[in-house]
């Protein structure tokens, strides 16, 4: 066994060092900078200034809603998945329009939310009156959710689908109502899907900026937003570096908290 | 029996509601795409003059073939940068190693799309790529590398490492292994990582915003710049092509899948 030396690390590595390391390195160096590319600590000052700390706080603040309301979609679909006849056609069918470009899903919204778009002429028949659904926290919310309750729906189904189904019949055997099944044997079983579910959308609605653009028109400023704000149209790189570098520590206390997914499973 | 029946009749009618919601902004797109009036609300008649207007225009047509042209490029160069990644760490033994190289091959999955694009951005200044071409098919094929890891890698640890002694012992070199034994063994992996490279190339939108410059485009992109200037039917009719052709592309992968279960299954018998 002389020749084990592995030569596969060598493109590899090559790979990590340049579009993994150095990036991310390059980015903290950036945030010590200036406009005039003078080194500064104004950016890190800047940050912690009440504008940047409530927009901060208002991004998690939406990422949240967004997962709180796409886990509280998503749990009962997948569950309902599980039991049905042709599962794996059922859930190509829910994955399926995640497929398709976000920007289009979004634009449709467009359509649909405008002031004479579909969902106001139904408004309207109902007898509630046209309101204004673009443009606003609620469009905002709504649309997200919608993108990203299929990469909800997906890991939590496959942790059901692992789920030994003896177990559940032992709970009911002993009693247990299915409420209580639910609660105390099925939920706790599938939380590592859950887990993973959350995860994949929390991070990524932090950091949605084209969706606020079409649909919230810049009402709603995710961290995200402020990002390619600062690097694509002010052109001060220091303070979107800035922000990406906090961005870059709450995805990792994120994954911290979570524990590292076993799978990427899908991205956004 | 009855409450049965109505909790039947309940999740029925959620699932149904779960089913339109998700496909009714997709309906939408698509009927609007055939209205005569201009606008998405009030459909006044049935025309394909939108779809004309898609198919003649020039631009657009350039901006889908260069979509193409770095979708199949970055796919393919990632396929083969992740499979050797993948054999990487297979042969990498010591456990801590392993797992350090895992968590840095996974760093570009779970990133948000923002920091990628916005470091990259950073990076190719640097390095002074200008941007357009060059700049998005390296971003592609960087954030495809991982997922093809990923698949690959399951696939190698699969193998029976009898099978490496056996050939081995028959008198084959490493190349004969390699090629042999080896890469058969991953070749759904890399089937599914060049799939999945394909569909990541093709449905990203914010890193290539970040990186593309000015002379450049994709169809993401294009399409943000024109949803950002209000509603035109063109785009409905565009989407309603590309919906076809990713049901399509959802097809082809099925199929595949269902192929490589059932040789696994075949030579498992065997």
């Amino acid at each position: 066994m002389a020749r084990t030396r592995n030569f596969y690390l060598i493109p590899y590595v090559a790979w990590i060092v340049l579009f993994v390391a150095a990036p991310i390195i390059l980015v903290a160096y950036y945030s010590f900078f200036d406009v005039e590319g003078q080194f500064t600590l104004d950016n890190y000052a800047k940050f912690f200034t009440p504008i940047y700390l409530r927009m901060t706080l208002g991004s998690f603040w939406y990422a949240f809603l967004i997962t709180a309301f796409s886990l509280l979609v998503a749990y009962p679909t997948a569950l309902i998945l599980t039991r049905l006849k042709h599962k794996q056609l059922w859930l190509l069918l829910i994955i399926l329009p995640s497929w398709i470009n976000l920007l289009l899903k979004a634009y449709a919204f467009i359509g649909l939310f405008g002031k004479y778009g579909l969902v106001n002429a139904v408004f309207e028949m109902v007898g509630i009156g046209g309101r204004q659904l673009l443009f606003n926290d609620f469009s905002f919310v709504f649309v997200s959710v919608y993108i990203f309750i299929p990469f909800m729906i997906l890991p939590i189904y496959n942790a059901l689908e692992e789920l030994n189904p003896a177990l559940i019949d032992a709970s009911r055997d002993l009693g247990a109502s299915a409420w209580t099944t639910f609660r105390r044997v099925i939920f706790p079983l599938t939380l590592d899907g859950v887990k993973a579910g959350c995860q994949a959308v929390f991070i990524p609605s932090l950091s949605l900026f084209m969706i606020t653009r079409l649909i919230a028109g810049n009402r709603v400023i995710t961290l995200g937003t402020a990002i390619e704000q600062h690097f694509l149209v002010t052109q001060d790189w220091g303070m979107g570096a800035t922000i990406a570098v906090f961005l870059i520590i709450a995805m990792a206390l994120i994954m911290f908290a979570t524990g590292i997914g076993k799978r990427g499973a899908l991205r956004g | 029996m009855r409450s049965v029946d109505r909790r039947w009749r309940w999740s029925n009618l959620y699932l149904t509601a779960v089913f339109v919601i998700l496909y009714a902004p997709i309906a939408y797109l698509i009927v609007y795409s055939f209205n005569s009036g201009g606008t998405m609300q009030g459909f006044e008649g049935f025309t394909l003059e939108w779809y004309g207007e898609v198919l003649q225009d020039t631009r657009l047509l350039i901006i889908v073939l260069n979509t193409v042209v770095i979708a199949l490029l970055s796919a393919l160069v990632s396929t083969i940068l992740g499979t050797i990644g993948a054999l990487a760490i297979y042969e990498v033994k010591r456990r801590s190693r392993k797992n350090a190289l895992l968590a840095l091959n996974n760093v570009l999955i779970v990133s948000p799309d923002v920091i990628i694009g916005a470091s990259f951005l950073i990076l190719f200044t640097i390095i002074g790529i200008q941007l357009g071409f060059v700049s998005v098919l390296l971003s592609h094929i960087a954030f495809s590398v991982p997922i093809v890891v990923l698949m690959v890698l399951p696939k190698l640890q699969e193998m029976r490492t009898s099978m490496l002694d056996a050939a081995r012992d028959l008198g084959a070199n490493a190349w004969q292994v390699l090629t042999r034994v080896v890469v058969p063994y991953m070749k759904p992996g890399i089937f599914a990582g060049f799939f999945m490279a394909l569909t990541y190339s093709l449905d990203d939108f914010a890193v290539t915003f970040f990186v593309t410059g000015n002379g450049f485009s994709t169809l993401s992109v294009e399409i943000y710049s024109r949803a950002r200037q209000g509603i035109s039917l063109s785009i409905n009719a565009l989407s309603t092509l590309l919906f076809l052709f990713t049901v399509a592309l959802v097809i082809g992968y099925y199929f595949i899948n269902r192929r490589n279960a059932r040789l696994a299954e075949s030579g498992e018998r065997r």
